[in-house]
């Protein structure tokens, strides 16, 4: 029978020739990932099972990134909890304070996770792996607790919906723009439970950091996974970074599909999505002139290199607003380096933004950025849900690096073309 | 199981940021979490609240961040039950892993409204609003699903596990 690329993932995880959707499966898992926030609540239960040692100690990965640097004495002592843990159990894939980046940036570039991978996050965003071929989803503390102990995962195949991108599109639109149209188009339950496979001519033109950008926010639309079937620019990706053999698969011509929907990227303006939903994906140009407080670049959205360099094209030889408070944050030490090294840190410095090391900090109200009550931000990050960035009453308008950055130069909502 | 409660009602799309904000997630103590649980949606709710009582909302609630502390803080509360047209996927695995009793009930959830008492029997599968004096069939969990609630949650399912493993753990 003909499946999709996630079910044969699945399938292939739980060692079976295949699987459909709806069924329930335990499958085998190749990592399982949680952070500062998500890993305290998961050892706890770990500890409560009497487990004694995870399953491998490779293939669990604790990365210490939402509220480190620590913020304040609490997260001191959560952030403790996880360092001694991981040092307990010898885990030779956990990331802190200096060799630290966003989870969802640095476990790709460091090839911890090839295509055709099955791994559990206790981090919504884990889905960001889809990108390279895997299925990749976000579960909670004690999810991965279980995870931890066997290995295993209890998972309903999920449907998936199929999305045809085809045509060219135009300059200043990245996958963050073709994300938040898609959710804009389908909402916020729109992919509910399913799997959202991003396909066509025009992904295939798509970058990895784009492709990246795309499946982080699968989940902003209720998907299980967002996936993208693995092509030569995968392959070159993966190219020296991988420390497992990548499995490549694609779905199958007959697979089935709970909808089809096809889109013409030439038709997607740089897009931004309004308080307080994700799918409030309006042109920036119906936005131009509203005035911001703040400006954030980073993200496991959007921190990556490519996206830095988006912002320095356009802050090049310019000094971003005096009212508007730009931050720029690499999603990993190796970005950071990369972007030193191609003058792009130099760029936002000389524009009088921040650059920060890695951090989550203020995508989810943190630190590193907190709004007061009344203030907006321009965030390339990934939820602009009531109080995400701070106070209640602040204002979370997300969008592209282009954007973003172009808002940061003007002082108000900006579509990049027009400055 | 059987709750009987009085309904807080909320509309749709409440995500885990306005059930317990980042700010407070520096925390695990599950009754530190629950003084501010739904505080940035509606700050008076815990002082409002007593226990027994049963959220109601509207689709894709739990939608939003994987973060376990949301429905931790909501039980810790004292809520009995949330009933909802439909939930968010990883707030509808967490609440069956910690064991908070969760119902889809399209119908219910979208007539009933603050105040009204509401009787939930989980094992039948049914909402009964005693207030409008209506009853309403819910969806059953898949037998899977059951299994992990008929152990107690997930992890006494894998503590099954554990103590199978050959020699010492």
């Amino acid at each position: 029978m003909e499946m999709t690329v996630t079910e044969k993932i699945l399938a292939r995880a739980c060692g079976r020739d295949q699987v459909q959707a709806g069924e329930f499966v335990n499958a085998r898992l190749d990592l399982a990932l949680a952070n500062d926030i998500t890993a305290p609540l998961a050892i706890k239960e770990f500890e409560a099972a009497g487990a004694g040692n995870v399953w491998d100690p490779e293939r669990v990965v604790l990365v210490c990134d939402h509220f480190v640097p620590n913020k304040d004495i609490k997260s001191a002592e959560q952030a403790k909890l996880v360092r001694d843990f991981a040092r307990r159990q010898g885990l030779t894939n956990f990331y802190d304070v200096g060799r630290m980046g966003i989870e969802h940036v640095i476990l790709p570039e460091k090839g911890l996770v090839v295509p055709g991978d099955v791994v559990i996050g206790a981090d919504s965003h884990t889905c960001t792996y889809g990108a390279l071929g895997a299925f990749a989803t976000g579960v909670g503390s004690t999810d991965l607790a279980a995870g931890m102990i066997t290995g295993e995962v209890w998972l309903r195949v999920p449907e998936t919906i199929r999305f045809n991108l085809e045509g060219t599109p135009g300059k200043y639109v990245s996958g963050k723009d073709y994300i938040l149209y898609i959710i804009g188009q389908i909402g916020v339950d729109g992919a509910l439970y399913s799997a959202m496979e991003f396909a066509g001519g025009a992904m295939r033109e798509l970058s990895m950091d784009g492709r990246f950008t795309m499946c982080n926010m699968a989940i902003e639309a209720g998907a299980k996974n967002g996936i993208v079937e693995p092509d030569a620019v995968t392959e070159t990706y993966c190219r020296g970074r991988g420390r497992r053999q990548p499995v490549l698969l694609a779905s199958d011509a007959g697979a089935r599909y709970s909808r089809v929907i096809d889109i013409d990227v030439g038709g997607i303006g740089p897009q931004v999505a309004k308080p307080h939903l994700p799918s409030n994906a309006v042109p920036a140009g119906d936005l131009a002139g509203l005035k911001v407080d703040q400006v954030v670049i980073g993200s496991c959205t959007n921190g990556r290199i490519e996206d830095l360099r988006m912002a320095a094209e356009v802050m090049k030889g310019r000094k971003v607003s005096p009212d508007v408070r730009t931050i720029v944050i690499p999603g990993s030490q190796d970005v950071y380096r990369q972007a030193m090294h191609e003058g792009l840190i130099d760029i936002f410095i000389v524009a009088e933004a921040a650059v920060s090391t890695p951090t989550c900090g203020p995508c989810l109200g943190g630190h590193m950025g907190i709004l007061a009550a009344g203030e907006r931000a321009v965030s390339t990050t990934n939820r602009n849900f009531v109080g995400r960035m701070g106070h209640v009453d602040s204002e979370v308008y997300l969008a592209g690096p282009y954007v973003a950055a172009a808002t940061a130069v003007a002082g108000k909502i900006t579509d990049p073309s027009g400055l | 199981m059987i709750f009987e409660g009085t309904v807080f009602k909320f509309g749709r799309d409440v995500d885990t940021d306005v059930i317990i904000p980042a700010r407070y997630l520096n925390t695990t103590d599950s009754q530190e979490l629950a003084g501010h649980v739904m505080e940035d949606i509606d700050p008076g709710f815990v002082g409002k609240l007593k226990a027994g009582d049963i959220i109601v909302a509207e689709e894709n609630f739990g939608c939003g961040s994987s973060r376990e502390q949301a429905p931790v803080a909501i039980k810790a509360a004292g809520v009995s039950c949330v009933v909802a047209a439909s939930f968010a996927r990883i707030f509808y695995r967490n609440a069956i892993n910690i064991g908070l009793p969760i119902m889809v009930c399209p119908e219910a959830a979208r007539e009933a409204e603050s105040g009204d008492l509401l009787r939930v029997d989980l094992d039948r599968g049914e909402v009964t609003n005693l207030t409008k004096q209506k009853v309403y069939q819910a969806d059953r969990f898949p037998g899977f699903m059951q299994e992990i609630v008929a152990a107690g949650g997930l992890m006494e399912k894998v503590k099954e596990k554990i103590n199978q493993r050959p020699g010492p753990v």
